[in-house]
């Protein structure tokens, strides 16, 4: 059964965002102006088992986050279509969804009830997320006091919480110390035995020959190589 | 699976039901709520507290300026509360629709990176300016209470149904410039600046007379009636103000331009709904 499916997306944004009165006015009588179009996703299509993980390849700029994004809703593609099944938590970039002004305590309650989980859940799992993220002394303060180390221990610990059906990483897991690192990587390992789908976005290639079972290569907004975890990677090495 | 039933269908992610999914997200807009009740006061000693402070400061200038040196007192009866019950609606429709339009680009961090129905955060803001509203009315019903006002079911129907034409009002109007609001931040300075005219286009500080002998009795006086924050204004003040007055008053006509309102407001909610829809799949990457 499919958990991800992605189906002819192509996806573009504009280069520049200036709006003066003349752009605009442009805008508006001539349409959008074609040069100012850059092309993040051109046609992409693919399909994730559930329960695969799935390793992301690519230069900087090749599309990985944009498909990421578009799997997770931040985004709508432009044509084409992205669907997927369950819930779908995503770690698009460290500390989204965590409010400096606001204590670690409220930010697991906010962040977690963004990802999707219900407040009796949340209840269920707080000591669960605080004893993960190792910052029990820290909960009742404001995170904008946090070190950038535990900034990410708790938004790791609430979204690997949210038990996902498919959880997609955007390089992430590189940022923290080895211990939690390593606790990190335990953790995903125990979300692939639960048959959760993974979709990793890593430059870390050995990291992505250990966890995943198969990888897809992205260059310029096109995917060019859909094979096992280690085929992928070599590939990559070699183009 | 563990987490639910696998066989959950596909569905397209980032696509939301609108309105109605505020329903299935009340934890979650409480939780926005709170947020942004917690970030406005952070490290503030006093905290809501200073949503008593702008209006007595607003009541004491206009009562000084225009009640006295002006001498509405002696014009129009129990001017203190007429003045109070107009400034206290317009000053939530204002935070409402002022803050309602920020909402989006305010939360630009959380709409880039995650998504969430973007319809909590106009809702959201419109929910934290009727919590502010709260006291302020408190206040307004105590100085009518003293002042000898008891209040009749019909009073208090007339409340209600100004209250909800201001917020409903509110809530369309920061949708709509909400979603303008992130392709054109220009929006914003365009609501400053029309938040500025909300007080003086309706009945606040000066009687409707002042208006009719103005503009006659033809279209343009029903139009100024219309409005929307003024409907809210002339019910509020036949909720409060009418009832303590020793004799009667001339009313502006009222069932009219309540339809007209109504019609209105429900022009709004719907385009502003339609509009923040067709766009929030384009705020991540705009902003």
């Amino acid at each position: 059964m499919e958990a991800v499916v992605v189906d002819q997306v192509s996806k573009q944004f504009s280069l520049r965002h200036t709006h003066s009165l003349k752009e605009t006015f442009v805008w508006f009588t001539k349409g959008r102006d074609v040069s100012n179009r850059f092309t993040a996703l051109d046609e992409v299509s693919l399909r994730i088992e559930q329960g695969e993980s799935v390793g992301l390849l690519g230069l900087n700029g090749s599309g990985k986050s944009t498909l990421l994004k578009l799997m997770s809703g931040v985004m709508r593609p432009d044509g084409g279509q992205v669907r997927v099944r369950g819930r779908v938590a995503g770690l698009i970039e460290v500390g989204a969804g965590l409010h400096p002004d606001l204590t670690g305590r409220e930010n697991v309650y906010l962040n977690g009830s963004i990802l999707g989980m219900t407040k009796a859940e949340i209840a269920e799992r707080f000591d669960d997320i605080v004893a993960f993220s190792e910052i029990e002394r820290f909960i009742d303060t404001e995170v904008k006091f946090y070190s950038s180390g535990m900034f990410l221990r708790l938004a790791f610990s609430v979204a690997v919480h949210t038990r996902p059906d498919v959880f997609l990483v955007d390089e992430i897991l590189s940022v923290g110390d080895e211990p939690f690192q390593r606790k990190c990587f335990a953790r995903i390992e125990q979300l692939r035995e639960e048959n959760r789908t993974l979709v990793i976005v890593s430059h870390d290639l050995p990291l992505i020959e250990r966890f995943c079972s198969r990888g897809l290569v992205l260059e310029q907004g096109r995917l060019v190589c859909d094979a096992t975890a280690g085929e992928a990677v070599r590939w990559f090495r070699g183009g | 699976m563990s987490s639910g039933v696998p066989a959950a269908p596909l569905v397209d992610p980032g696509v939301g039901r609108g309105l109605t999914e505020l329903v299935r997200k009340r934890y979650l807009l409480e939780l926005l709520v709170r947020k942004e009740l917690r970030v406005r006061y952070w490290g503030s000693s006093i905290g809501l507290l200073w949503s008593y402070v702008k209006p007595a400061v607003q009541f004491v200038v206009f009562y000084f300026a225009l009640g006295v040196f002006l001498q509405l007192n002696k014009a129009i009866e129990n001017y203190p509360i007429y003045l109070f019950s107009g400034v206290v609606l317009v000053n939530f429709f204002s935070e409402a629709f002022g803050n309602a339009t920020r909402s989006v680009v305010v939360n630009a961090p959380l709409v880039k990176k995650i998504y969430l129905p973007r319809e909590l955060f106009p809702v959201a803001s419109v929910i934290v300016a009727v919590i502010h509203f709260v006291p302020q009315l408190l206040v307004l019903l105590v100085a009518v209470t003293v002042a000898g006002w008891r209040p009749g079911f019909a009073d208090i129907g007339y409340a209600f149904a100004g209250f909800g034409v201001v917020a409903a009002f509110a809530l369309g109007l920061g949708l709509l410039l909400a979603a303008a609001n992130v392709f054109f931040r220009d929006v914003e300075n365009v609501v400053d600046l029309a938040l500025l005219v909300v007080t003086w286009a309706s009945p606040v500080l000066y009687p409707w007379t002042a208006v009719r002998d103005v503009l006659g009795d033809g279209l343009l006086l029903t139009l100024y009636l219309s409005n929307p924050v003024t409907v809210g204004v002339n019910f509020f003040h036949l909720a409060f103000w009418a009832p303590g007055l020793s004799g009667p008053t001339e009313f502006p006509p009222l069932a009219g331009p309540l339809l007209l309102a109504a019609l209105i407001v429900a022009v709004t909610l719907v385009a502003g709904q339609t509009m923040f829809d067709r766009s929030s799949g384009r705020f991540a990457q705009e902003l």
